[in-house]
């Protein structure tokens, strides 16, 4: 299963080397992960999605990451109200002719024609991840010359805050 | 800036106006934290801290090898509780420590290690004797700094000292890059402690204490397991009260050794791979299992699908990433032992009847002790434990290195006090005990400390005599010569179709002669009929003393647990 868990750091060098370097060595698989600076330039936000075969790896995870001095804070917030989106940029093969028709292709998905050569167009799209999937699924016939993407980041809606505070109750 | 209230005082007053060298400031850090005694070794990129360790005439133990320094910092934390400091120099100083930094960690004792690094503008050039400690052990400190700026080197310190001893102790490391020891700065030490991502739970929920409580009513075959933690939360009396109260017997981790009192007839002795048999079938029998400050290791649960089949597991931990991480916990309890004891001898009620269960593991007790078969004269490596044992009445500090000594020393040497035993648990670390015992002598100099090795075992750190010549520390060196690296050997016996890979020893030194050599007094015995004597002889010596015991070549550590099979399926349990 996949999970999304957001961190915040003290915006230090080495934070992230230290997060990963645990990851790894626990053997968590990592899908995603995504670092930014706060409104606090102090503090650092981390969304990762991992990929856990049970929720007790989730909670072993988020004790560790826990144990990191620099951990300010952490949350799963997989089942809560969330909005969560990732960046792609896609180069497929696009001849002059086909141009029209991906565009068409692209509008649909609110994707965004950001280059365009003799041979190819460079898309960017943002939305959740299975936005993203499906719309790289759809233009895979063109023939994917590169594809670069974010990872998620998220952060919880302004309403709805989940109330399930029965959940790692150890840590929160 | 916040400051506390002792901050009015003139001394700190004067303090806060000094302008000190880097060095200074790390020197007078040290000493606000009440360091007594630093353990280390000099070099090019640490030699202003030296410089200044000189000048103020601090107590510092020169060792022989930097791996010597840490493990008796080791020794010296695990008796005194406070951390064990160590300083040493950058590149292979600072490497040559990695070994003792793990160990620590997997042990979790409290330690400072200040490595010296070079100078901030070629950090990252492959300068001369640069190693990236802070990545290099990044995975085995509880948390490592390095130092990038004057004005942060007090703080950190501070930090340092606050992280390695609160909640789980561990090992913290500053690397302090050598133009930084040279710089000017301000020696402030009464900024508090501001670090909002550590805040380690002490007090226990009641609601869970409430639930273990509620559970043990029903209990009917109750045990305790008992790890390193308690000893870390200075528990065991609290811990001997509340079995004592509720009769549940005990069971121990090889580190909790010495939280129970070894002759109480409660104590099951050691659980795990040579454990009892009582101690693993109360576990595998058990209904209720009550850990406090043990994490599950491996060598102790056996194969995880067997472990404790109809226990629920109640789990008392400092470290919450210790709870479930190995076992499923139904009663999860984060916080220290200490409290969470008292809380529990406090909210205690009438509890289910278990005599029966009692009774069921004294016989257990009776009818399958460890055992040993004696050879005519050869000295069986057993029996000379228990003859220390008599010999001191249990009044000595031990530690051991790691092999099969280290095993039948749990086994056989009973340990009634707590901070009295000192071993390589969780990385077992060849090359311990002896530099270990030297900082316990350090820290607890009326007791006698015995350092239990393997003929192996001591080869790796025995340099350090010149620690105990130098200091005349009355450490006693006892030698367990089976003329092999034992456990292996036992380990190929068993496991490897008797194919002894380069585990025997064809021609090994003459031990005495290295003790002359440090002017070390050797004693010598391969009788048993001559080994009270040899015993007595080498305790009676007021100074250090090497005892050589040559004991059965090839002797086994038995009762064993295979890896991969539970506790009830242990080997060579022998007596009825
Ligand atoms: C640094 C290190 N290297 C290797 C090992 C693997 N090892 C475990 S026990 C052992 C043999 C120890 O022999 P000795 O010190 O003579 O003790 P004995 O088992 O004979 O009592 C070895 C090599 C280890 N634990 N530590």
């Amino acid at each position: 299963m996949k999970r999304t868990i957001t961190v915040l750091v003290n915006n230090k060098s080495g934070v992230l080397n230290r997060m990963t370097g645990l990851f790894a060595r626990r053997q968590y698989n990592i899908d995603s992960i995504t670092v930014g600076v706060t409104e606090n330039p102090t503090i650092s936000r981390m969304t990762f999605v991992v990929i856990v075969d049970s929720m007790e790896n989730v909670e072993q995870m988020i004790k560790q990451l826990h144990k990191q001095v620099d951990v300010l804070k952490i949350k799963d917030i997989t089942d809560e109200a969330i909005v969560e989106r990732e960046l792609a940029l896609v180069r497929i093969g696009a001849t002059p002719q086909q141009r029209g028709e991906i565009a068409s292709l692209a509008e649909t998905f609110r994707a965004q024609a950001v280059d365009i050569g003799k041979e190819s167009m460079t898309l960017q799209i943002t939305g959740n991840n299975e936005k993203i999937e499906a719309f790289i699924e759809l233009v895979k016939p063109y023939g994917i010359q590169e594809l670069a993407r974010t990872g998620v980041t998220a952060v919880n809606r302004s309403s709805k805050i989940s109330t399930d505070t029965s959940r790692l109750t150890l840590i929160n | 800036m916040i400051h506390s209230n002792e901050a009015a005082t003139p001394q700190a007053a004067e303090n806060k106006q000094a302008v000190c060298t880097g060095s200074e400031i790390l020197l007078k850090a040290l000493a606000s934290e009440g360091v007594e005694v630093i353990f280390g070794y000099p070099g090019g990129a640490i030699l202003p801290t030296y410089d200044e360790i000189y000048k103020l005439g601090m107590n510092h133990i020169l060792a022989r090898h930097e791996q010597g320094a840490i493990h008796a910092a080791e020794g010296y934390a695990r008796i005194t509780q406070k951390p064990g400091v160590c300083i040493v120099t950058s590149g292979p100083g600072a490497t040559n420590v990695v070994t003792g930094i793990a160990d620590a960690m997997m042990d979790s004792l409290p330690m400072v290690v200040i490595t010296g690094q070079v100078a901030t503008k070629v950090i990252g050039t492959d300068a001369f004797q640069e190693a990236d400690m802070l990545g290099i052990t990044m995975p085995i400190t509880k948390h490592n700094f390095q130092i990038r700026s004057i004005d942060e080197l007090a703080q950190t310190v501070k930090e340092a000292f606050h992280i390695a001893v609160s909640g789980r102790p561990g090992p913290v490391l500053i690397d302090l890059p050598k133009d930084i020891s040279e710089k000017l700065g301000i020696f402030d030490y009464e900024e508090p402690v501001h670090l909002p991502g550590y805040q380690p739970t002490v007090k226990p929920n009641k609601q869970q204490i409430r639930k273990l409580l509620d559970k043990f009513k029903e209990a009917k075959r109750p045990v305790l397991l008992v790890g390193a933690g308690v000893l870390h939360a200075q528990a065991s009396e609290e811990l001997t009260a509340f079995a004592r109260k509720f009769q549940i017997p005990v069971a121990q981790t090889l580190l909790g050794l010495g939280a129970f009192p070894g002759e109480e007839e409660l104590h099951l002795g050691m659980a795990g791979m040579h454990g009892t048999y009582a101690a693993n079938m109360a576990l595998h029998k058990s209904d209720f299992l009550i850990n406090i400050g043990s994490r599950f290791d491996d060598r102790l649960t056996g194969a995880l699908e067997h472990f404790a089949p109809e226990a629920c597991i109640a789990h008392i931990d400092i470290d919450p990433a210790e709870i479930g991480k190995n076992v499923h916990v139904e009663i999860p309890v984060v916080g220290d032992a200490k409290e969470a004891l008292a809380m529990l001898l406090k909210g205690s009620g009438a509890i289910a009847e278990h005599d029966e269960w009692r009774k069921q593991v004294s016989d257990w007790k009776r009818d399958y002790p460890l055992w040993f078969h004696r050879d005519g004269e050869v000295i069986k490596p057993q029996e000379l434990i228990q003859k220390l044992y008599e010999h001191t009445k249990g009044e000595a500090i031990v530690t051991t290195d790691v092999g099969q000594h280290q095993m039948w020393t749990a086994q056989h040497f009973k340990f009634n006090k707590p901070n009295r035993w000192i071993t390589s648990g969780g990385l077992g670390t060849m090359g311990f005990g002896f530099p270990a015992a030297i900082g316990a002598q350090i820290a607890e100099p009326e007791l006698p400390v015995l350092a239990i090795t393997g003929d192996a075992g001591f080869q790796m750190t025995l340099q350090e005599m010149s620690i105990l010549q130098e200091l005349d520390l009355p450490v006693k060196i006892v030698i367990v010569n089976n003329a092999s690296l034992g456990m292996v050997r036992q380990w190929q016996q068993r496991f490897h179709g008797e194919r002894y890979s380069h585990s025997l020893f064809p021609i090994q030194p003459n031990f005495a002669k290295l003790a002359e050599a440090y002017n070390i007094k050797a004693v010598k015995v391969d009788k048993l009929s001559m080994l009270d004597e040899a015993i007595a002889e080498t305790l009676a010596h007021s100074g250090p003393v090497l005892l050589e015991v040559c004991v059965a070549k090839e002797e086994n550590v038995y009762p064993m647990v295979c890896p991969g099979t539970g506790h009830h399926c242990m080997e060579g349990v022998e007596p009825s």
